[in-house]
Formats: structure tokens, C-alpha cells, sequence
């Protein structure tokens, strides 16, 4: 086989369209509804104590499905070089966290600072007299 | 090998490419779409996420979710996102009947989401815990209702891609499109994880 056969023969195989087999989504699916249901019944059965752990525990089990989907169901980080796909999908989870996080840090601290407790509101309003 | 067999693979080779490529630009635009809605998923979490103690003496979410309820609904959308997985995987192996079948199935699952979610924002309504009773209330009709609006969407375009299959079998044309659907409809499953735990185990939490 000539360099050149070789090479289209290559170039083809790279340009078909992402074959998607039957095996990765029932791997998902499976995958899926194993941890849906194990947060679902952590949730439902927990006891009064250990939330925090409770709640780590849950944001692991999600981030876990999140990351399960997106391989298995929309086939992110299966595709040949360069990984557009890939690249813009770390780029949007950059940007949800600076969102997310970004809101939760500047609401929690007005909160704190500018917030007053209700005992602070009761004092306020006794002292002034047109309240 | 002779070389005019050689050119004659090279020019099928490029024009293969031309055209995948071609395709493939659309599919990508589709997929930054999607990033893209993903914002405003971000930006609807974010505020429920500040709002979500703001019950104003209203009902908190402990209180109000039924969490056996929301599990029906969360496995309805889940094997939805399966089944039309596989109708992606009918429809490449080019059988149209399996492909319309397999969407007809996850439209009912998708259906049945829906009607749930509805009839949920329904009871809510009717017990007086509407958007307007409290700043939770209105975080949380926001945020579910906007991905309610999108599984609405979605099914509109399936009910319209089950006829398309139908008529003009699956050809380039209508494999691009199904495959544009399928993207979208796992895309809601995917939110839909965020919204199963951080709406309602978390607000189960907060008891």
C-alpha cells in the first residue's frame, strides 16, 4: 500500500461522523440510574445528623452523573483531534463556576455586612421615634 | 495500486470531507448553542441558590417537595434521554422504523415528564405557594419553569422530526437533525441532574 492510500485511507476514517454504539449507552444509562438512585436513597433514609457529609456525598454523586452523561450520552472528549467540542465545554464549566460561585461569594458577603439580624431591626426601629 | 485508482480515491476522500465537514460545522454551532444556554442555567441556579432560605414565613422546600414524586420524574427523563440515545443509534444504522419507535417512546417518556412537572406546579398553585409567595417560590418557578419550557421545546421538535423520519426516511438531511435532537434532549437530562439535587435532596436537607 502506497504512503498516499494510507494517508486518505486515514483522512476518511477521521472525517466519518462519530459513530455512537448501543454499548456506551446502556453503560450511561446504567451507570445513571445507579447513582440517581443511590442519592435518592441517602436523601430519603438519612438521620438527623451528619448533613454536611450528606451533602458532599450528594454533590460527588452528581458531579459523577454530569460527567458520566456527558462522555457516554454526548460523546464529549470521544472525538478526534483538535477537541473543539471538548475545549468549548471545559471553557462553559469554567464559566458557570465564576458565575455561580462568583453570585454566591458577593451574596454571602453583602449578607454579612450590610444584613442586619432581626434583634439589630427591633433596636433600630425603637430608635427612631416616626418609626 | 495504479495512480488513476489512487486519484480517484483521493477525490472521493475530499469530497467526503467536504461535505462531513460541512455538516459537522452545523452540529458544533448546535453544540456552542447549547454551551451557551448553559448561562442562563447558571445564572437561574445562581439566584435560586441566594434566594432559597427566603421562604418569608412561606413554605420551604422540606416542606413542600414530595421527594418519591420527583423521583418518578427524574427516572421518566432519564430513560427518555436513553431511549433516545438509542433511536440515535437506529437511526445510524439506517432503520427507520426502529429510529421512529424509539422516538415515539421517548416522546411519551418526555410527555409524562411534563404532565408530572405541570400538574406539580399545579397542586403548588392551588395550595396558595405560587412565584409570588415568596422569594424561594419565585427562584424555584423560574428556574424548574425554564427547563420545563425547554422539555416542552423539545418535544414540539420531536413530534415535528417523528413526521419528517416518516416521510423522507433518514438521509443526510434528517440524520443531521436527529442528531442535533438528540444533543439537545440529553443536554436537559444533564440540567435536569442539577436541578434533582440541588432543588430538591439539598432543599430535602434544609428540613
Amino acid at each position: 500500500m502506497s504512503e498516499q492510500t494510507k494517508s486518505v485511507k486515514v483522512l476518511v476514517s477521521l472525517h466519518q461522523p462519530e459513530q455512537t454504539n448501543l454499548k456506551n449507552y446502556i453503560i450511561g444509562f446504567i451507570a445513571s440510574l445507579a447513582l440517581t438512585l443511590i442519592a435518592y436513597f441517602i436523601t430519603q433514609y438519612h438521620t438527623s445528623g451528619g448533613r454536611t457529609l450528606l451533602f458532599w456525598a450528594l454533590s460527588v454523586l452528581a458531579l459523577s452523573q454530569f460527567l458520566i452523561q456527558l462522555f457516554f450520552f454526548l460523546h464529549v472528549g470521544r472525538e478526534f483531534p483538535p477537541r473543539y467540542k471538548l475545549m468549548i465545554t471545559s471553557f462553559m464549566i469554567l464559566v458557570v463556576l465564576i458565575l455561580v460561585g462568583g453570585s454566591l461569594w458577593i451574596m454571602h458577603s453583602l449578607d454579612g455586612r450590610v444584613m442586619p439580624t432581626t434583634q439589630q431591626m427591633i433596636k433600630y426601629m425603637n430608635s427612631q421615634d416616626n418609626l | 495500486m495504479s495512480s488513476i485508482s489512487q486519484n480517484a480515491e483521493v477525490a472521493r476522500a475530499d469530497r467526503l470531507i467536504e461535505r462531513h465537514e460541512k455538516d459537522n460545522t452545523t452540529i458544533f454551532g448546535f453544540w456552542v448553542y447549547l454551551m451557551t444556554d448553559c448561562v442562563l442555567f447558571a445564572s437561574l441556579f445562581a439566584t435560586f441558590a441566594v434566594l432559597r432560605n427566603n421562604t418569608f414565613g412561606g413554605p420551604s422546600g422540606a416542606t413542600l417537595f414530595s421527594l418519591p414524586y420527583v423521583l418518578v420524574e427524574t427516572l421518566s427523563l432519564l430513560t427518555s434521554s436513553f431511549t433516545c440515545g438509542l433511536a440515535l443509534v437506529s437511526a445510524q444504522a439506517r432503520r427507520k422504523t426502529q429510529t421512529i419507535i424509539w422516538f415515539i417512546i421517548t416522546f411519551a417518556l418526555g410527555l409524562t415528564f411534563l404532565s408530572l412537572e405541570l400538574s406539580e406546579f399545579h397542586k403548588f398553585v392551588v395550595m396558595g405557594d405560587s412565584w409570588r409567595r415568596s422569594g424561594f417560590l419565585s427562584a424555584y418557578f423560574t428556574l424548574v419553569g425554564t427547563h420545563g419550557l425547554h422539555i416542552s421545546i423539545g418535544l414540539l421538535w420531536m413530534a415535528v422530526m417523528i413526521v419528517f423520519i416518516y416521510k423522507r426516511g433518514i438521509n443526510k438531511l434528517t440524520m443531521k437533525r436527529i442528531r442535533m435532537l438528540s444533543m439537545f434532549w440529553h443536554f436537559l437530562d444533564v440540567v435536569w441532574i442539577f436541578i434533582f439535587t440541588i432543588v430538591y435532596l439539598f432543599g430535602a436537607l434544609h428540613a
